[in-house]
């Protein structure tokens, strides 16, 4: 195996490939949102539980690859007790690793949950699996806007 | 010529040589291509072809009364004729010229379709089929309120003829299905499928894009009514592809696109129209793409379409062989006869996963749903590995797979 691949497949993404976590439905959601990645046909379902700005439980459900699976897993972990501020601050910081852009800087706070996504940001150099690990993302923001009727779509 | 029928009968391939043939192992040393099921490589001949037309003899076709002009519409209708014999069909006339295969599909849902398909009529379509034989036919039924029916796929993972027998009735107006599957390289008994489509009264499409590059296909031996193929599977340019119809059919049909070229005569008040296949060709068409898909079939025929059959059922059977003696891989729709085109999946790893790791080991195969989500959740997987097979892969091209798939197996099993 190439050392690209180990950066890529870390045993911490095959952990929570295999073992998600927060991997449930939450009964009664605030917020819910599909994702689907056409291009591969992995689907994700996020549930949130918002108490005025603060996300008090977030879990998912779907079938997808190593990638977007543990990408679900992680973000649920670090979404959980976060503000809105403060997640929609971890995905562009997040998104920005994974893409290629200028990294914003996160208040110390947040340092922590941002490291512990630092294991996907390997797909940087597969650009074909990108939209494996900001599905879930993607989702999540879909659920913030109102769970929108149609799945989001990561083309 | 005695010879030479001999020679060709015993002609076997041989893919090293051919690979000479093909540009892009030279610029990729070391390439394991083996999704030729999504697109072919394209042999130099078609390449510098291409070149060599822009270059010497390029002109609109249909239009001008200078020689150049000529030249260029005597290539574009020489190419129609290579495909009517390619295709032993009875008339070029009948040849008509598309973007490719999905286009033609959709010109005959949406041109013959809302004719002869009324409400309460039923069309039906397989489980074996690719998006662009199953939502044109879908949006059909939608527009005129037909049902739209999928025949099964059998244990085995093949068509399942007695259950689509029983679906036939005289309410059947059209029978649309693939020659070879896109996903499992099941072949349908399509000869058989005519005939019983035929004796209900329906009309028979058949997908040929996975079967003309790799096995003979004689459109009246076949009886079917449409025949639609696309160049870019066939060794050719992407951007054309082929309509074959019976001429009694085409001519039945309103004209779909309309514009240039296609037209008889114009006032303001009304148009007259072309007869097939002009009608169907709407504006100045890929002339470029029609001189390479030409160029393309003289390939495939240099090859001699038994010796590529030949060829690919041998190493069709060596991938078998090899794959499954690969643990917890899992080949889809074992059990049925298949051309060229395997699917599977690693027990508890995802096909994109694995397409990663098999890119990483210069591998090229197709990951994902193939265009065919039906089949899919019928197979009850997310995806599939699929590796398709072409003129230039060998056994080295199978045991590179199989060694890449072992590695990738290890490496999820950490």
């Amino acid at each position: 195996m190439t050392m690209d691949l180990r950066e890529l497949y870390q045993d911490i993404i095959l952990d929570h490939g295999r073992h998600p976590r927060n991997f449930r439905a939450i009964e009664h959601p605030t917020h819910t949102a599909k994702g689907y990645n056409p291009l591969c046909g992995d689907r994700v379902t996020v549930y949130l539980t918002l108490d005025g700005d603060k996300i008090t439980d977030v879990s998912f459900e779907g079938r997808g690859c190593a990638i977007s699976t543990a990408s679900s897993s992680l973000m649920t972990q670090v979404l959980k007790g976060k503000t809105l501020a403060e997640a929609h601050a971890l995905f562009t910081q997040f998104h920005a690793k994974v893409t290629g852009g200028d990294i914003p800087e996160l208040p110390e706070p947040l340092e922590e949950d941002s490291e512990r996504l630092d294991p996907l940001t390997g797909v940087k150099a597969y650009p074909a699996r990108v939209k494996c690990a900001t599905l879930p993302w993607h989702a999540f923001e879909a659920a913030l806007r109102g769970g929108a009727a149609e799945p989001v779509k990561t083309e | 010529m005695n010879d030479m029928a001999a020679a060709k009968t015993h002609a076997v391939l041989d893919p090293q040589a051919l690979r000479r043939e093909f540009p892009i192992y030279q610029n990729n040393p070391g390439l394991v291509f083996l999704d030729s099921g999504a697109s072919a490589q394209k042999p130099a001949v078609v390449i510098d072809g291409i070149a060599e037309y822009y270059r010497r003899d390029y002109a609109n076709v249909h239009r001008g009364v200078y020689q150049l002009s000529q030249r260029s519409t005597d290539a574009f209708e020489e190419a129609r004729e290579t495909t009517r014999a390619f295709l032993n069909a009875a008339d070029s006339n009948e040849i008509v010229f598309t973007r490719g295969a999905t286009e033609s599909i959709n010109l005959v849902a949406q041109s013959w379709g809302p004719v002869f398909v009324k409400a309460g009529d039923e069309i039906i379509v397989s489980d074996l089929e690719h998006h662009s034989n199953f939502v044109p036919w879908q949006m059909l039924c939608e527009r005129v309120g037909a049902r739209l029916r999928v025949a099964p796929i059998g244990p085995d993972g093949g068509f399942d003829l007695a259950a689509f027998e029983a679906m036939l009735s005289p309410r059947t107006k059209m029978v649309a299905v693939t020659h070879v599957s896109n996903v499992s390289g099941a072949i349908l008994p399509v000869e058989r499928i005519a005939e019983l489509a035929h004796a209900v009264g329906a009309k028979l499409l058949v997908d040929g894009c996975q079967a003309i590059p790799r096995m003979p296909v004689d459109v009246r031996a076949i009886g079917c009514d449409f025949y639609v193929f696309s160049g870019h599977k066939a060794y050719g340019p992407s951007g054309i592809g082929v309509l074959w119809g019976r001429y009694e059919l085409l001519v039945a049909m309103p004209p779909w696109q309309t514009g240039g070229g296609m037209i008889t005569l114009v006032t303001p008040e009304r148009t007259e129209f072309q007869d097939p296949p002009h009608r169907f060709e709407a504006g100045t068409p890929d002339i470029s793409g029609a001189v390479g898909l030409k160029l393309a079939l003289d390939f495939i025929e240099g090859l001699g379409r038994d010796a590529i059959r030949e060829h690919e059922e041998e190493l069709t059977g060596y991938a078998i062989d090899r794959l499954s003696r690969i643990a917890d891989l899992n080949l889809v729709a074992a059990g049925q006869r298949r051309l060229s085109v395997l699917s599977f999946n690693l027990a508890g790893i995802h096909p994109h996963d694995v397409g990663t790791v098999l890119d990483q080991h210069g591998v090229a195969v197709r990951v994902g749903h193939h265009c065919a989500q039906p089949l899919m959740d019928k197979l009850g997987v997310a995806g599939t590995v699929r590796a398709s097979l072409g003129v230039y892969n060998d056994r080295d091209d199978i045991d590179a797979l199989a060694a890449a798939v072992e590695a990738c197996r290890e490496m999820f099993s950490r």
